[in-house]
């Protein structure tokens, strides 16, 4: 067997679990497409993220919330052993409202997830005065927000750049342009890609992203993922503006203002559109106006790789055992969880979490 | 919303030559162009320019009057200041004009957005007072502004034209600083019947650099390891010459290696490109009319490859043959018969072509420069961050814009992009084909966000938008 | 301000008063702004945002952005702008832009 593990798709998610398996002294040989396959690690908006997780499924919150409470530990960790540093700050983060009816509604949601985590949801209400306290540059339209103190961001393109070099630097092998077409299991697992490399392996994890579609089938996975594309809008780099994140806009560590993102249904298309960005354009000048004034140097649409009900996937294979469908939508946030606490589960130890409600068993009553 | 049978974005001498020649066919014409006044970058403000300084200029110059003439019939309406940012669907163009944001329809489209210098990263070269030669000759033409102290740097045709410019203005540059060898002259002689057969631009080259020489402008030729020296601005540029190092103080440095075509609007419309390796740039693929792959959209001009102004005037009158025979205004044979002219002067224009490709390449150090030379002007990566990503298995420039972000600042890679393809190209031993370019989206220029969000008449995802995810 | 320029200026236009970074100029009316600051002394227009290394204009023709700079809140190529009266112009985003 050439490797323990094959991870297929080298994104933020398959990198996460690559660096958790080789921490733990496995070795892992990571398979990952070209320089135009979509890439939701590449296009994401680079929030830390608990509020609004799991409202309906309160393991998912509590899955984030570990994910976020070890996030700058991990990140740490990546750092100092690449010394490439991955900007994170973890002061809190922004629901915005424009009305009192949506921000009421919302409250009573946390309130009965907070009492279904035991209490566990850190939360405040801020009403138009308070904000403006904490956001100068907030606007009047802007009501109030639900502040929730386990938020955070960072910068995504740097934890996957880290993530790349540690990976490697650990003795992980990283094969770049290799489209994987076929997964077999004849006796270990044969992993064949579009230019005839084959790659064997004791185990394997599919974190292939919307690639999972395609190739989750032919491993024994439903592999339920759809695309919906995110637009992100980001301005030209700007003196310090905005404190704290919000689901609408970010002020990045190099400066920019990043707006976003669109919910579209549009299948693998992910370019941008003016009405996207005008809608975008409208909402981020509604709470911050100043930003009307901003140049927009750039913008991207991105693909989110979404289960049916929006919460991870994580799945070993009835028919081929020792494969793993591992796929999220919230693969930052996730990071940290999947690089220190999934191996566990990969690898069947007394530590696994209990991941039971993200199994595959959920889409099978239709 | 407006439209119109065709909208041509830029109004140099492709663009201005199809539209005229698309109106005179009875197409409904909008040409878009971010400048003031016609002419785009080689006639830049020729209507006002001309009686100020036309003798300095040259009649290859004042002959821009002729087109912007042709401009200014009824069909054509031509908007100035426009600064197009989006081109979508088939086709829905957005732009910004006096601050705000505008929409226009057409059914088929010619972008005619011309050439950029090619980036000739070297160390200091971001120094204030170091500016493109075209920069140097913007300036002169528009401005009647003259670099007092300046040397120019680099190869090819336009070096000696703006000498032979600066010479007649009274401020000749201080000296010449050539990149090209004399291998490459020789080499270049297996173009020479072509050369030939262009015979009067090779006159014309010979005789401005006859007068350089007479005025005593210092020239050195095959020089290697150019550097720009300063603190604040260019104080000085440093090079060897055969094996004698030399150091020349100014104040202005004009680079130039060529010029490359502009992709940035062909590519964010998905335009397929290829390498073309005499040119040592990527090109949009063409048939010999103009028209891409993607249907209804045309190029011509530079932004199709390199030609210069009078093949691009030419290509720009091909072009609109063929739109309106699309469009049902001229028959095929029509079409044929109008073609013959203008096919026969753009074979000609580009005769001379591969020879001067070949006797002034590229600078090669500026094509793969040193790790320490910053490569993205805007993000400030280095030619040695580019390959430390290559390292880190990017294999194409959209990884490495991902990982170091060169090619995220407002320029948007114009000036990176080709420099980042051949270092990855070199690093993994990949083609450029291969290894590909910047994924071009809009905005192809900044656009505040008080434009955008003015402009938005309808916002589908914004109302049942939900938050909860990312 | 009336700084020793490397440059010669042929034009005569009549002048119009513009504030560069604090400091009175006077510049051609309907001149090019980067052409006319250069000819005025100007030299570095900016500083970058990620080094802080300064920067003029380079192409003159609106692709490279280094000649930005402030104008009524917004950042604005100076090489594609049109020199009027009065203009008031700052270094591109220095504390306290967007205010
Ligand atoms: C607009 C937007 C905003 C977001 N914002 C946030 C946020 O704020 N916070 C957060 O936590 N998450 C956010 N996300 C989600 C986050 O980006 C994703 O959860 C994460 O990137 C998913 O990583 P991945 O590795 O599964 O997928 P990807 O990054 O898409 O990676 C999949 C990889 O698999 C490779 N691949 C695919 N098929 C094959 C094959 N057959 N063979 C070999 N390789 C293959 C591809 O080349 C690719 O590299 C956002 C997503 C979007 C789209
Ligand atoms: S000098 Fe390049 S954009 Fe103005």
């Amino acid at each position: 067997m050439e490797t323990d593990y094959a991870i297929i798709g080298g994104g933020i998610v398959g990198l996460s679990v690559a660096w958790g398996l080789l921490r733990r002294g496995r070795t892992v040989t990571v398979l990952d497409g070209d320089d135009g396959s979509f890439r939701a690690s590449r296009g994401n908006f680079g929030l830390v993220w608990v509020q609004s997780k799991g409202m309906n499924q309160p393991r998912y919150a509590s899955w984030s919330q570990q994910s976020a409470a070890i996030w700058a530990d991990f990140a740490n960790e990546v750092a100092g052993n690449t010394g490439q540093p991955i900007p994170l700050e973890q002061n809190g983060g922004y629901d915005l409202h424009f009305s009192e009816e949506t921000l009421e509604a919302t409250v009573a949601k946390y309130e009965k997830l907070k009492a279904q985590l035991g209490g566990n949801y850190p939360y405040e209400v801020l009403g138009h005065n308070a904000l403006r306290k904490e956001e100068p540059h907030i606007g009047p339209k802007v009501v109030g927000a639900i502040l929730h103190h386990q938020d955070g961001h960072a910068n995504p393109l740097k934890l996957l750049k880290a993530l790349a070099a540690d990976v490697r630097r650990m003795g992980g092998h990283v094969l770049v342009g290799k489209t994987v077409t076929d997964v077999s299991k004849p006796d270990g697992f044969h992993i064949t890609c579009a230019d005839g490399t084959i790659v064997t392996s004791g185990k394997v994890v599919l974190s292939a992203g919307l690639g999972a579609a395609q190739l989750g089938p032919k491993m024994g996975f439903k592999a339920p993922v759809r695309p919906q594309r995110g637009q992100v809008l980001i301005t030209e780099k700007l003196p310090k503006m905005i404190n704290r994140p919000s689901l609408i806009a970010r002020q990045v560590d190099e400066g920019g203002i990043q707006i976003g993102a669109t919910n579209e249904e549009v299948g693998l298309d992910d370019k941008v559109t003016q009405t996207g960005l005008s809608g975008l354009a409208a909402e981020a000048i509604a709470a911050y106006p100043a930003l009307a004034r901003a140049q927009l140097v750039r913008s991207w649409g991105a693909l989110r790789v979404l289960s049916p009900d929006g919460l991870p996937i994580y799945q070993q294979s009835t028919e081929m055992p020792g494969a793993f469908l591992v796929t999220c939508h919230s693969g930052i946030t996730l990071a940290a969880a999947h690089a220190r606490l999934l191996p566990e589960w990969l690898e069947g130890t007394d530590a696994a979490p209990d991941l039971e409600v993200f199994s595959e068993d959920r889409f099978s009553v239709s | 919303m407006t439209r119109s049978d065709l909208v041509v974005v830029g109004a140099g001498p492709a663009g201005m030559a199809a539209a005229a020649q698309a109106a005179e066919l009875g197409l409904s014409v909008t040409v878009l162009d971010e400048q003031a006044c016609a002419g785009g970058q080689i006639y830049r403000d020729v209507d006002r320019v001309v009686p100020l300084r036309g003798d300095i200029l040259g009649a290859d110059y004042v002959h821009g009057t002729t087109l912007t003439a042709a401009l200014r019939r009824a069909a054509i309406s031509h908007v100035t200041g426009a600064v197009v940012w989006a081109i979508e669907d088939a086709f829905r163009i957005s732009y910004t004009r006096e601050g705000r944001g505008v929409q226009i329809e057409a059914d088929r489209i010619l972008l005619a957005t011309g050439a950029l210098e090619r980036s000739m990263p070297l160390p200091g070269w971001t120094l204030p007072g170091v500016m493109t030669a075209g920069a140097g000759q913007i300036l002169l033409k528009q401005s009647g502004v003259l670099a007092r102290n300046a040397v120019l740097v680099g190869s090819g045709p336009l070096l000696y034209l703006i000498a032979a410019q600066m010479l007649r203005a009274g401020t000749p540059p201080k000296a010449m600083i050539e990149t090209q060898s004399r291998g490459d002259l020789i080499g270049a002689t297996r173009h020479i019947g072509g050369a030939l057969r262009g015979a009067s631009y090779l006159v014309k080259g010979l005789r401005m650099l006859a007068s350089i020489i007479r005025a005593g402008v210092p020239r050195h030729t095959g020089v290697t390891d150019i550097a720009v020296e300063g603190t604040d601005k260019a104080e000085a540029v440093t090079f060897q010459s055969g094996r004698r190092s030399h150091r020349i103080t100014c104040d202005t440095v004009f680079l130039h290696h060529g010029v490359v075509p502009n992709t940035q609007a062909a590519r964010s419309l998905g335009v397929t490109h290829s390498w073309n390796t005499a040119q040592q740039c990527f090109v949009p693929q063409l048939d010999d009319w103009g028209q891409s792959d993607r249907a209804g959209v045309f190029i011509a001009g530079d932004g199709a490859g390199i030609g210069g102004a009078k093949a691009a005037e030419h290509a720009g009158t091909l072009a609109a043959l063929q739109i309106a025979c699309e469009a049902g205004r001229l028959s095929r044979e029509e079409r044929d018969r109008r073609a013959a002219a203008p096919r026969a002067g753009l074979a000609h224009e580009l005769a001379a072509r591969p020879f001067l490709d070949a006797a002034y390449p590229p600078y090669a150090p500026a094509l793969l420069p040193d790790d320490s030379t910053p490569i993205c002007r805007c993000e400030e990566v280095t030619a040695g961050d580019i390959r430390s990503y290559a390292k880190l298995g990017c294999i194409g420039p959209n990884q490495t814009k991902a990982f170091g972000r060169a090619g995220m600042g407002p320029c948007q890679g114009r000036y990176c992009g080709l420099s980042v393809t051949a270092l990855l190209a070199d690093a993994t031993g990949r083609t450029p084909d291969e290894t590909g370019y910047y994924r071009i989206r809009p905005p192809l220029k900044p656009v505040t966000l008080g434009e955008l969000a003015g402009m938005n008449i309808t916002a589908p995802d914004t109302a049942e938008k939900e938050k909860a995810h990312d | 301000m009336k700084t020793a320029s490397p440059f010669l200026e042929l034009d005569n236009e009549p002048r119009v008063n513009v504030v560069f970074d604090g400091n009175a100029l006077s510049l051609p009316e309907g001149a090019n702004l980067a052409a006319a600051l250069m000819a005025a002394g100007v030299n570095v227009f900016r500083h970058t945002p990620v080094s802080g290394a300064p920067r003029g204009p380079f192409c003159m023709m609106g692709a490279c952005f280094d000649c930005l700079v402030e104008i009524d809140g917004t950042t604005k190529q100076a090489c594609m702008t049109v020199v009027t009266d009065g203009l008031e112009i700052t270094r591109a985003h220095r504390d306290g832009a967007l205010t």
